[in-house]
C-alpha cells in the first residue's frame, strides 16, 4: 500500500494533511489508514467507484461525520499545523474555515441574499453585509445573473444557478478551503462546465478538494489526483501521472473505464 | 515555514449556551417520562391503600359494586363487565365497517374521492365525546325504545353504538396505513394471474396488511374501553353484571366519573376505589397499547 | 368446482368475448357486490356525521342566539347561555397552548436534533407513544391527586389547563416530530457545513422549515383538549358558574361541561339548550379546524 506520494508542495506546508484516517460505521470500515496531503492552492481530486469511501474521507477533513452517530474515526487531520481531532477542536469552528459544497444544491428555503449572509450573521459578522453578499457572488459568477432580483427565493434559480449560489455561499464565510462533494453530478453539461470554470478560478485563492465520478472532470480540472478502492488508497498523485503513466495496474483500469 | 497555529478551540460562551440548551430540551423530553411516573405513582400508591383493606380477590371475584352503600362491596367485575359490553358492541359496529372502508379507501376509491372522504372521516374523530352522548341520548335511545319498548332509558347498547361510530374513524384510518403499506408488486402480481380485485384485496391485500389491521383493531378496542362521557351519559349508572344490551350498566370510566362528582371524603375507602378502578383501567388500556404497538413494529419489519 | 366450468369447446374469441362461463361472471358479481359493500361501509361513518350534525342543529339552533351567548347559566332555561363556558373554555385552549406547546416542541426538537440513538431515548419515545394510548379520565385523576390536591391549586382553571396539557403534551410531540422529521437533511447538512452551531441550525433553518406543520398540529391537539370533558369533570371545573374567569386561581366551567350539565338534566328545555351549546362548541372547533387547514394549504402554495 502506497504511503508516500510524489507531492510537490512548493515548499509550502500542506494544507489539510492526512495521517492514518480510519473511518468506521458500526461494523463497516469504511476508510482504511488513509495518509493524504492536499497542497495549498491545488485542486485535489478524489475518485474512485461509490462506496470507495470518497465521500467518506472528504468529510473527515470538515469533520462532518461528526453528525452522523454511527461513525467513528481514528487518525489525524492537520490543517495548518493542528489536528483537527484533537479534544480542545471544535468541529463548529472547524467548518467555518473548511467549506462544503455539497452533491444536491441545498439552498436554504430563503432569498437569495440571505441564503449568502446566514454564514457571516451566524458568525457574528459586523461589517458591510451587502459588500460580502456581491463579493461572494460574484466570486461564484453569479452576481451578474441574479443582482436584480437578491430578494427572489432561492429555489427560483436554476439548478446550476442554486449550486453557484452554493458555492457563493460557503465563499462567503472565508473559509481557507472548500470540500466538494461531486458538486456538478446532479447539473446539466453547460451548468457542468460553468462550475468546472469557477473552480479552475477559486483555486487561486483557496484549497480545493473535490469528489467525483467522473474522470475527464478530474482530469480537466484537479492538479492531483487520489484514486480510492474499497477504502483503501490505492494511488495519489500528479493528475497527468495518474492518467497517464499510473504505477498502479487497479487504478490505469479504473481510469480508463475498465471497471467502477 | 509554519504558518501560525488556527484557533479552533471552543468558544467558551457559545459553548455554554449550546450546552444549556441542549439540557433544557432534554429536560422537556424527559417531562414526558414524569408524567407516566406521574400516573403510575398516582394510581399504585392510592390503590394499595384501598388493597390494605379491600383483598384483591374480593375486588376482582364479588359480583356486587357498592361502595357508596351500607352494605359495602367492592367487586369490579360488574364495572368491568359494563366496559367490556360497550367496547364488544362498538367493535361488532366498528372492526367490520372500519375494515370495510379501509378496503374501500386504499383499493377503490380514486384519489379525488380519497380526498373528500379522509377529511370527512378525520371530523368524524374530531367530534367531542359530550356530543356522541348527547346524540345517543337523544337519538338513538329513543329509536331503540320504539323498537324494543322494554329498552331503559339509560341502556348498554346505546352507548355500543355511538362508541362504535366515534372509533370506525379509528379503525379506518390505521387499517388503511396497514393496506397501502402492502407492496404493490404483490398486487400486480396476483393481477397477472387473472385475480379480480375481490380476490386480490381479499387474499393477498387484507392476508399481507394482517398484523397492522389487528393492532388497528386492538386500538379501537383500547379506545372504547376508555372512552369516558359518551357512556356516562348514555349507558347510565347502574354497576350491573350483565350482557343483555337493553339494560342499564355503568362502565369503569363512568364510575370514576360518578365517584369524583359525589362529596366521597378524601381518604375515605370510598375516595379510593376511585384510584383502584382506575388503575384497572389503566392497566387493561396499556396493555391493550403495548400489545398494539408491538404487533405493528413486526409488521413494518415485514415491509422493510 | 369442476361442474360449473361451463363449456370445454373451441373458442373462437380466445375466452374474452362476451361469452363469458358462469363461474366468471360470478365472480364478477361478488366483486362488484363487496365493492358496494365497502363503499357503503365508508359511508356509513359519513352518514351517522350528517345524522349527528342534522340533529343538533334541529334541535339547537333556534336557542341560538346573542343572548345565548352573553348570559350565565341559569335554573331556568329561557334564561340559560354559555357566557361562562365559552369564557372557560377560551381561557382553557389560550393556557392550555402557552403551558403545551413549548414543552412538546422543545421534546420533539430533543428526539429529532439532539438525542443520542440510545436506551433513554427509546425509553422516552416508547413512553410518549404509550402515553397518546392513556385513556383522558386516567390524565383527570392524576390532575385532581397532584394539581388540585398534593399543589394546592385547588379547583381552579389552571389546574384544568395543567391536567389538559399533559394530556395533549404526547400528541403535540408527535406531530412535531414528525414535522421535523420532513425538514430534508441536506438543509442541515448546508448550515452546519458553513459553521452553524446545533442550535443555530434547529432554530434559524429547521424549526421555520417545520413550523407550519408543527401549527397545525398544535391546532389539532388543543382542538381535542377544547373538547375534553371527563378529565376536567376530574379537576372539579363545575356545570354551574355565574361569573367568567378573571384568574389563574378561578374556578371555572367550560362548553363540554356545561353541555354535560344540560344533557344530565330531565327537562326537554335543557336538552335543547346542550344541544345549542353544543352548536358553539362545535363553531368553535370548526374555526380551529379551519385555521389548521389554511395554514396546510398556505405552506404548501408557498413551498411549490
Amino acid at each position: 500500500m502506497p504511503t508516500t506520494h510524489d507531492i510537490d508542495t512548493g515548499g509550502k506546508a500542506p494544507a489539510l494533511e492526512a495521517r492514518g484516517v480510519s473511518v468506521f460505521y458500526g461494523e463497516t470500515h469504511a476508510v482504511k489508514g488513509i495518509d493524504l496531503a492536499v497542497p495549498a492552492n491545488k485542486v485535489v481530486a478524489l475518485v474512485g467507484p461509490s462506496g470507495c469511501g470518497k465521500s467518506t474521507l472528504l468529510r473527515c477533513f470538515n469533520r462532518m461525520n461528526d453528525l452522523v452517530t454511527a461513525a467513528r474515526i481514528e487518525g489525524t487531520v492537520g490543517f495548518r499545523g493542528k489536528n483537527l481531532y484533537d479534544d480542545d477542536v471544535d468541529p463548529v469552528e472547524v467548518r467555518r474555515r473548511i467549506g462544503m459544497v455539497f452533491q444536491k444544491p441545498n439552498p436554504f428555503p430563503k432569498s437569495i441574499y440571505d441564503n449568502i449572509a446566514f454564514g457571516p450573521r451566524i458568525n457574528g459578522f459586523d461589517g458591510d453585509l451587502d459588500a460580502l453578499v456581491e463579493q461572494s457572488l460574484r466570486q461564484a459568477a453569479l452576481w451578474d445573473e441574479v443582482n436584480n432580483r437578491l430578494n427572489d427565493s432561492a429555489y427560483a434559480l436554476s439548478g446550476g444557478q442554486q449550486q453557484r449560489l452554493c458555492i457563493a455561499r460557503t465563499l462567503a464565510v472565508k473559509p481557507e478551503v472548500v470540500l466538494m462533494d461531486e458538486p456538478a453530478s446532479a447539473l446539466d453539461p453547460i451548468a457542468t462546465q460553468r462550475i468546472e470554470e469557477l473552480i479552475y478560478e477559486l483555486k487561486k485563492n483557496y484549497t480545493i478538494v473535490i469528489v467525483t465520478h467522473n474522470m475527464q472532470q478530474a482530469a480537466r480540472i484537479s492538479d492531483y489526483t487520489a484514486f480510492l478502492y474499497m477504502g483503501e488508497l490505492v494511488e495519489y498523485g500528479p493528475t497527468d501521472t495518474i492518467f497517464t503513466n499510473p504505477r498502479e495496474e487497479r487504478t490505469e483500469e479504473y481510469v480508463t473505464g475498465r471497471f467502477g | 515555514m509554519v504558518p501560525s497555529a488556527p484557533d479552533l478551540s471552543f468558544r467558551s460562551g457559545r459553548n455554554r449556551n449550546e450546552r444549556i440548551i441542549g439540557a433544557i430540551l432534554f429536560l422537556c423530553a424527559a417531562l414526558s417520562t414524569l408524567v407516566t411516573v406521574g400516573i403510575v405513582g398516582v394510581l399504585l400508591t392510592q390503590s394499595f391503600a384501598f388493597f390494605r383493606q379491600v383483598s384483591v380477590v374480593e375486588f376482582l371475584t364479588s359480583t356486587q359494586w357498592t361502595p357508596l352503600f351500607q352494605d359495602k362491596n367492592f367487586g369490579i367485575l360488574p364495572l368491568a363487565a359494563g366496559s367490556f359490553l360497550i367496547a364488544g358492541g362498538a367493535a361488532i359496529i366498528a372492526l367490520p365497517t372500519g375494515l370495510l372502508a379501509a378496503v374501500y379507501l386504499s383499493e377503490y376509491a380514486a384519489h379525488r374521492t380519497r380526498r373528500i372522504l379522509k377529511p370527512l372521516l378525520e371530523i368524524l374523530a374530531g367530534i367531542p365525546t359530550v356530543v356522541y352522548g348527547y346524540f345517543a341520548l337523544t337519538f338513538i335511545t329513543p329509536i331503540l325504545r320504539s323498537i324494543w319498548p322494554e329498552t331503559d332509558v339509560f341502556n348498554a347498547a346505546s352507548g355500543a353504538i355511538v362508541v362504535g361510530v366515534m372509533i370506525i374513524p379509528t379503525v379506518a384510518s390505521l387499517s388503511e396505513d396497514a393496506l397501502s403499506a402492502v407492496p404493490d408488486t404483490l398486487r400486480q402480481g396476483a393481477y397477472g394471474l387473472g385475480a379480480t380485485k375481490l380476490e386480490v384485496s381479499t387474499r393477498v391485500v387484507i392476508p399481507g396488511a394482517l398484523s397492522g389491521i389487528l393492532a388497528s383493531f386492538i386500538l379501537a378496542i383500547s379506545r372504547a374501553i376508555g372512552e369516558t362521557m359518551a357512556v356516562t351519559i348514555a349507558a347510565g349508572n347502574l354497576p350491573n353484571l350483565t350482557l343483555n344490551p337493553m339494560e342499564s350498566i355503568q362502565t369503569m370510566t363512568a364510575y370514576i366519573v360518578q365517584a369524583s362528582l359525589g362529596d366521597t371524603p378524601q381518604g375515605s375507602l370510598a375516595h379510593q376505589t376511585l384510584y383502584a378502578v382506575g388503575l384497572t383501567l389503566f392497566l387493561i388500556t396499556l396493555s391493550m397499547n403495548v400489545v398494539s404497538q408491538w404487533i405493528l413494529g413486526r409488521f413494518r419489519e415485514e415491509y422493510e | 368446482m369442476p361442474g360449473a366450468e361451463g363449456p370445454v369447446g373451441p373458442r373462437t374469441d380466445g375466452g374474452l368475448g362476451g361469452g363469458q362461463r358462469p363461474r366468471d361472471r360470478r365472480r364478477h358479481i361478488l366483486g362488484d357486490v363487496f365493492a358496494v359493500v365497502c363503499g357503503a361501509a365508508t359511508l356509513v361513518g359519513v352518514v351517522a356525521l350528517a345524522i349527528l350534525l342534522f340533529d343538533v342543529v334541529r334541535d339547537g339552533v333556534g336557542q341560538v342566539d346573542l343572548a345565548f351567548l352573553t348570559s350565565f347559566a341559569s335554573r331556568f332555561p329561557e334564561r340559560a347561555g354559555v357566557k361562562a363556558a365559552l369564557a372557560g373554555s377560551v381561557w382553557i385552549l389560550g393556557l392550555t397552548a402557552l403551558i403545551a406547546f413549548p414543552i412538546s416542541v422543545s421534546a420533539a426538537i430533543y428526539l429529532e436534533e439532539y438525542a443520542a440513538q440510545n436506551w433513554i431515548t427509546r425509553l422516552i419515545q416508547l413512553n410518549i407513544a404509550n402515553l397518546a394510548g392513556v385513556p383522558s379520565i386516567v390524565y383527570g385523576i392524576l390532575g385532581l391527586t397532584v394539581f388540585v390536591r398534593a399543589l394546592g391549586l385547588e379547583r381552579s382553571i389552571i389546574s384544568g389547563a395543567l391536567t389538559l396539557s399533559l394530556l395533549i403534551l404526547p400528541v403535540i410531540i408527535i406531530a412535531a416530530q414528525e414535522a421535523i422529521r420532513a425538514v430534508p437533511d441536506s438543509i442541515r447538512q448546508a448550515s452546519y457545513g458553513l459553521g452553524a452551531t446545533r442550535w443555530q441550525t434547529v432554530s434559524r433553518q429547521v424549526l421555520p422549515m417545520a413550523m407550519p406543520g408543527i401549527l397545525t398540529g398544535t391546532i389539532l391537539a388543543l382542538s381535542r383538549a377544547v373538547g375534553e370533558t371527563a378529565p376536567l369533570i376530574m379537576v372539579g371545573a363545575v356545570g354551574f358558574i355565574a361569573f367568567t374567569p378573571s384568574g389563574l386561581g378561578d374556578q371555572f366551567t367550560v362548553l363540554p361541561l356545561q353541555i354535560f350539565n344540560w344533557i344530565s338534566r330531565p327537562q326537554d328545555e335543557f336538552h335543547v339548550l346542550a344541544a345549542a351549546g353544543i352548536l358553539v362548541l362545535l363553531a368553535l372547533l370548526l374555526s380551529m379546524n379551519a385555521a389548521a387547514i389554511l395554514l396546510r394549504n398556505h405552506y404548501q402554495k408557498n413551498r411549490n
